[in-house]
């Protein structure tokens, strides 16, 4: 039996807008477990934002439990969220959100500054290791600027992974590349996948969604749908198949 | 978050916009130089005064008459001849923190010699006038007292006199002057002094014995003003007080009467110079603190910019796990730093540009450690405080606009 790592009990939220409240998710229940690759679907306003919101700690729920990895989110404080952040999760986002001009390892050094425990030594050792797991570790000195859009999205997953979560949330994480390189990023999702690492993995493309293992879709604040994947595909084996340009040539 | 890592992500972020970072800079920079320039500038000419002042005698007592009621009518104090010759030997005997009195009687007129001629003061004194206001005879020598009993037609002049008449080249001793066709004869020449805070030429006189002013030259029998010497500085108010009672009860003035006469010391003449280059030092003060105020609000608006800018940016630290207190910290370190910095550059180039004006322009300046301290201090608070408002909004943000923010 898997470890769960996510557990969700009769989640609701709700908010207030001017005088109308908005529910925007109405009894959500859900369970991840360990080494799972969750893609969460639904079409904008289902409510699948705010359940990554809630998932990555960074909003709370109005009523239900939320349990991650063992702790139980709904009545920490800011600070503690903050922290169980830091020390649980990893965050891959649509825009990157790279710092500019900083080289990518310091970008993905970023979430053990926030670690005191964390020596400097140790974090840069981890952080080359982090960008090596990606493929990037001959670029880890160059800026932002001086990588292509794929090249920075994996700076991201290496900065999510630094820090050995226990689930990486990505939110949208192909949305700004095009067919090829989101290939790529799902193939490295995969391999992290592959490795045991939990990922919840926010997306509308169905495309992208069934490299996944299991699909929950999201309507009007609830799961409708909850699709185990049955054939697994590869992005890899896909990425074989596409045709080749000469633009993305090495 | 450790200090270290907390001043590495503050450095990193001000090396990224190196040249708002410099201009912001340079505000601070500006402030605390201009502030610590003219509090040097000030200081300097507090101290100049003081020194001024204290050449001229800062024991000396002066008593001069004052304007007296005479029958209903409030006379001129000049025209008043309240102070003899016996009060002088009464305030010599009779006051213990006198050192020694001498009376001053003055008239001007116009000093000849062969075909030259220029116009001065001349001054009476007795034997105890030059030692009282500190003056010395570099050539020749001093009158005698018993020139001063015969009223001997005898002269000390100054330097600008003697160049007047003579030029620089002969030997005035022993040559005779005509002051009002009244002939002297010179017996010394008095050392430099320069100019008094003022800007008078205080070589532009010639001295002789008083009881010779009094009887050839003002016909006169009173004394226009006493100058004595406090045994120290320290005793120069109580000298004051025992003169005042002293001359009270020669004068026979009753308890609640006004005086007929003033005494001052050149003590109090200190304190007020000191009390009005205070007020100068202060406003000059206060004029550069206004810049360095303008200064930190300048830090305050670039931090709103950056904080507004790098909204992103502090949602993603939020995520990956940065508390209010950390981004708080972070942009707190940020507008300390640049403070920090542009105090200790405008530090240096405060007390450059003081020596500088030192210098060029010949002014003296003094640059007090304290004035330093404080005005390091000084930026430092205001990093803190003009910091603040922007970090704190920083720490606020929500994670999830932040992040979204376009």
């Amino acid at each position: 039996m898997a470890k769960t790592i996510i557990e969700v009990k009769d989640l609701r939220k709700d908010f207030q807008v001017g005088e109308v409240t908005v529910h925007a998710l109405r009894g959500i229940n859900l369970k991840i477990e360990e080494g799972e690759f969750v893609a969460i679907m639904g079409a904008s306003g289902s409510g699948k934002s705010t359940m990554l919101n809630i998932l990555g700690c960074l909003d709370k729920p109005t009523s239900g439990e939320y349990l991650l990895d063992g702790h139980s989110v709904g009545n920490m404080s800011r600070d503690e969220r903050a922290w169980l952040r830091n020390q649980k999760l990893g965050f891959v986002f649509q825009s990157y959100n790279l710092l500019a001009r900083t080289s990518a390892l310091e970008n993905v050094e970023l979430p053990l500054m926030y670690n005191p425990k964390i020596k400097a030594k140790e974090r840069k050792e981890l952080a080359i290791n982090a960008l090596e797991t990606v493929g990037l570790a001959d670029r880890m000195h160059h800026k932002p600027n001086q990588l292509s859009g794929g090249q920075q999205q994996r700076v991201a997953i290496a900065r999510s992974l630094v820090n050995d979560p226990v689930v990486i949330l990505a939110d949208e994480a192909t949305g700004n590349l095009d067919t090829r390189t989101s290939y790529e990023i799902m193939s490295v999702f995969q391999e992290l996948n592959s490795k045991g690492k939990t990922i919840v993995f926010v997306t509308h493309e169905p495309d992208i969604a069934r490299l996944t293992s299991k699909n929950l879709i999201f309507r009007d604040g609830h799961i409708i749908k909850d699709i185990l994947v049955s054939h697994k595909t590869f992005a890899r084996e896909i990425l074989e198949t596409l045709p080749v340009y000469d633009d993305y040539k090495k | 978050m450790n200090f270290i890592n907390l001043l590495k992500i503050a450095i990193n972020a001000l090396k990224r916009n190196k040249m708002r970072t410099l201009l912001t800079m340079l505000g601070i920079v500006i402030g605390v130089a201009s502030v610590i320039a003219m509090l040097a500038i000030g200081q300097g000419s507090k101290k100049s005064i003081q020194e001024q002042v204290s050449s001229m005698g800062s024991n000396m007592i002066i008593v001069f008459p004052s304007s007296q009621m005479r029958g209903g009518v409030q006379m001129g104090s000049a025209s008043s001849k309240s102070l003899t010759i016996d009060d002088i030997e009464a305030i010599s005997k009779n006051c213990p923190s006198v050192k020694m009195a001498s009376p001053e009687v003055r008239g001007s007129g116009q000093v000849i010699y062969s075909g030259k001629n220029s116009p001065t003061t001349l001054y009476g004194g007795n034997e105890n006038y030059l030692g009282i206001k500190k003056l010395s005879v570099t050539s020749g020598r001093e009158f005698t007292i018993k020139e001063i009993q015969s009223s001997a037609k005898v002269c000390l002049a100054g330097t600008t006199v003697i160049e007047n008449l003579f030029g620089s080249s002969a030997d005035p001793i022993g040559q005779y002057i005509r002051f009002n066709s009244i002939p002297f004869k010179v017996i010394g020449v008095l050392s430099e002094k320069g100019q008094n805070t003022f800007g008078q030429d205080q070589d532009d006189l010639i001295i002789a014995p008083y009881t010779t002013v009094q009887k050839r030259v003002l016909a006169i029998t009173h004394v226009q003003t006493i100058l004595a010497s406090a045994l120290n500085e320290a005793s120069s108010p109580k000298a004051v007080a025992e003169v005042e009672e002293l001359l009270r009860a020669r004068h026979k003035i009753r308890g609640d009467q006004e005086n007929d006469f003033e005494v001052r010391s050149q003590e109090e003449l200190v304190q007020t110079f000191s009390s009005i280059s205070n007020i100068l030092t202060i406003l000059l003060g206060a004029i550069a603190g206004i810049s360095l105020l303008v200064g930190g609000i300048g830090i305050m608006n670039i931090m709103y910019v950056s904080v507004t800018e790098r909204t992103r940016e502090i949602g993603l630290r939020m995520a990956i796990g940065g508390r209010g207190k950390d981004i708080l910290l972070q942009f707190l370190t940020e507008s300390i730093l640049i403070s920090v910095f542009g105090g200790l550059i405008g530090i240096l180039l405060g007390v450059g540009a003081s020596q500088l004006v030192g210098k060029i322009m010949n002014w003296p300046t003094v640059v007090l450690p304290q004035a330093v301290v404080a005005a390091f201090a000084v930026c430092t608070a205001i990093g803190i405080f003009f910091g603040w408002y922007p970090a704190r909004k920083a720490a606020n943000l929500d994670p999830i606009d932040a992040l979204r923010y376009e």
